[in-house]
């Protein structure tokens, strides 16, 4: 339903605002909003994508091997598990708050799996089902407690590190280490690869023109509707933009064992999650909430239930993550989902470009961070670089990213957009 | 003017610690009619629109809704029953663009996926209507100016089929062109036999668009009057519960200084 009000109501219609900067078409349009925006502190992926760039060729000039197929088939395969649990973290952060309990939960999951699957004997799929809502459950017990009770975020999951940590030894039993199936379905999560060529090209092309004909259609019913859209250039330009990573990408997968199920599945996540922040009326309610609490709730926003969802969201995701961690050591024990993992999985969101403020953020950032993560680790690895360095090396990056961070928010306030 | 309002307070009371913002506060609106709201600062104008719109309900008193009482204890329900309010602090999300303002919470989508392109024709229709000057409806509303955000949030409350309008304080940041729209407007929706609420300081504003003025002092109701028939001095001195007014005031003062 539309409005009371009909156009016929306009006194008159006022012309374009005089001191709005219009973007000359084609190219050099582009060229000028880019500047704009980089000014403007919206940096996006930038910083990353550059990152990554500077990381990559620093350890190939080191080591020839580093931008081979297997490492990086390698890299890209290691970074998934960090990786999903990250887009959790996403979610998390865009609503402005935290989730510290991500990695005992990713823990706690791949020790249900093990214990149900390989202790009880209970299929497969359905342990694989009850180990992720265990995590779930976990996520909404926190939710529970942040948005019905108003503890903060910080302390309820902080309470959530430890006691479902505790939980994991528990459930783990006196053994310490259940080993998984090796040939099991969460084995074939990191260790599956699809070898015929034609999976990857596939993938790719699929991809491709699946973002070209939906972003045809958008500009087509843009255009229909009278509202602003895309010049075709543009699509060209983004749609090649999108195809160039995307054939690499799949080149290299099929110089080594072929497309990786871990890789689909999280890129597959990464895109899915995407759709539902940027495009569905959930996703709305998620930064609305980021932006401001009070206008969401006066808006008729049910504030508790976003709230529980998206640690619902963080706690499943971490479940999911906790399995395909189990599946590359190909067991459950004692430390599934400690050590550096939680730090890992926040700084990835955060090194992606995700606004530790809330209200801003992509579930693509979890991906490009991940990557600069696992560069860093696996680089440093090739060059048999001890952890202590490597930690203290992905700590400034982190920090960097925290400094952009920011600045880019106080420049964006300067320009009036955050 | 039909005989049963629109919308009727019976009673309302609302406390907040130790302050008694709302004391049996009774206040009526016919379909097709402009009611003032007018009061000083802090005389309990805001928080008896919130206890309205399902912000801080009451604690006390009946809220009825075309003749039957209604509990009205979301902002959610306000909305279904078809009571659109802008606030006096905007309530805007800084970080969504100006169509994620206008449409938030009740967003055109078809299976939960936004329509993005619907939202956006429909949010440049009716701003068009208003004279709203926007750079652009795709900026995120923290670029946008006081008088700007002013404006987005009363286009805002016309999305839906509203039935009563509350408008706190619209013109507030307005220029003088725009408020000139605002109070055509207040005149359209009372065409169109919508009740509407509108707290303003300015008497002139009130003057020229109200039907009736509705006085609160200090939490209480002080009095409601016909506009046509009512002078200035009398609505401001039963604002300040005196027989004076702001001028009077001043010479009392100047007079006492130089005492
Ligand atoms: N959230 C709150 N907590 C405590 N006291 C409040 C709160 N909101 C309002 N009050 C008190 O209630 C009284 C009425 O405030 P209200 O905002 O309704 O005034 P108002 O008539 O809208 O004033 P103004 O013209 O300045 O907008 C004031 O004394 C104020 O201090
Ligand atoms: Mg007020």
């Amino acid at each position: 339903m539309s409005t009371d009000l009909t156009p016929e109501d306009a006194v008159t219609v006022p012309p374009a605002d005089p001191r709005l900067l219009v973007r000359e078409a084609g190219f050099a349009g582009y060229w000028q909003e880019f500047a704009r925006k980089l000014r403007s502190g919206e940096l996006g992926s930038l910083p990353v994508v550059v990152g990554l760039i500077v990381i990559c060729l620093v350890f190939q000039l080191q080591d020839s091997a580093f931008l081979g197929a297997e490492n990086l088939s390698n890299l890209f395969v290691t970074a998934a598990g960090t990786g999903l649990i990250a887009v959790g973290i996403v979610f998390v952060l865009i609503l402005g708050e935290i989730d510290l309990s991500v990695g005992s939960v990713s823990g706690l999951a791949a020790a249900v799996f093990a214990v149900l699957n390989i202790k009880h004997g209970m299929p497969e799929w359905s342990a694989l089902i009850l180990a992720l809502l265990t995590g779930t459950v976990a996520g909404a017990l926190h939710g529970f407690f942040f948005a019905r009770i108003g503890v903060p975020a910080f302390v309820v999951t902080l309470a959530g590190l430890l006691g479902w940590n505790g939980l994991m030894l528990q459930v783990l039993g006196s053994n310490g280490t259940i080993n998984l199936d090796d040939s099991g379905l969460v084995a074939d999560l990191t260790n599956y690869y699809f070898s015929d060529v034609a999976a990857a090209y596939g993938l790719a092309t699929l991809a491709v023109l699946g973002y070209f004909l939906a972003a045809l259609r958008d500009a087509r019913r843009r255009e229909a509707a009278g509202v602003p859209s895309r010049a075709p250039s543009e699509l060209a330009v983004r749609t090649a933009a999108l195809a160039v990573p995307a054939y690499a990408a799949a080149w290299l997968f099929n110089q080594y064992k072929g497309l990786p199920l871990a890789v689909v599945i999280f890129v597959g996540v990464v895109v899915v999650f995407d759709l539902v922040l940027r495009r569905t009326s959930y996703g709305r309610k998620v930064f609305a909430l980021g932006g401001s609490v009070e206008a969401a709730r006066r808006a008729g926003i049910n504030v508790p239930l976003v709230r529980m969802s998206v640690f619902a969201l963080s706690g499943t995701m971490a479940a999911l993550g906790g399995m395909f961690l189990a599946s590359q050591i190909n067991a459950a024990n004692q430390s599934s989902g400690a050590g550096s993992l939680l730090m890992n999985a926040i700084a990835a969101a955060v090194i992606g470009g995700t606004s530790l403020f809330g209200g801003r953020g992509k579930t693509w950032s979890a991906l490009l961070g991940v990557l600069v993560i696992q560069s860093i680790a696996s680089g440093m690895a090739l060059l048999g670089i001890a952890s202590a360095v490597q930690y203290m090396i992905t700590g400034a990056v982190l920090l960097a990213a925290v400094v952009i961070d920011s600045v880019s928010r106080r420049t964006q306030k300067t320009a009036g957009r955050a | 003017m039909s005989a049963t309002p629109v919308l009727a307070l019976r009673g309302v009371s609302k406390r907040f610690g130790a302050v008694q913002a709302l004391t049996d506060v009774e206040l009526e609106i016919h379909p097709g009619e402009v009611v003032a709201l007018v009061g000083d600062n802090g005389a309990g104008k805001s928080t008896l629109v919130k206890t309205i719109a399902g912000v801080g309900p009451a604690d006390d008193g009946v809220i009825e809704w075309e003749g039957r009482p209604v509990r009205i204890e979301r902002p959610h329900t306000a909305q279904e029953l078809g009571i659109a309010t802008v606030y006096q602090d905007l309530a805007l999300c800084d970080n969504l663009d100006v169509v994620g303002n206008l449409f938030l919470g009740r967003e055109i989508a078809h299976a939960g996926v936004l329509d993005e392109v619907e939202m956006e024709r429909r949010a440049r229709e009716l701003l068009a209507t208003l004279s709203i000057r926007i750079p652009s409806v795709r900026i995120p509303v923290a670029a946008l100016s006081g008088g700007q955000r002013q404006t987005v949030a009363i286009a805002r409350s016309l999305l839906g089929e509203p039935k009563v309008v509350i408008l706190d304080e619209p013109t507030a940041a307005l220029g003088v062109e725009q408020t000139a729209q605002v109070l055509d407007l207040v005149e359209r929706l009372r065409e169109r036999g919508l009740g509407v609420i509108l707290i303003s300081h300015n008497m002139a504003d009130v003057k020229a668009v109200a039907d009736r003025v509705a006085v609160l002092r200090l939490g209480r109701n002080n009095g409601t009057f016909e506009v046509r028939s009512t002078s200035q001095e009398e609505i401001i001195s039963a604002i300040t519960g005196a027989t004076d007014n702001a001028v009077t005031r001043r010479k009392a003062r100047t007079a006492e200084a130089s005492k």
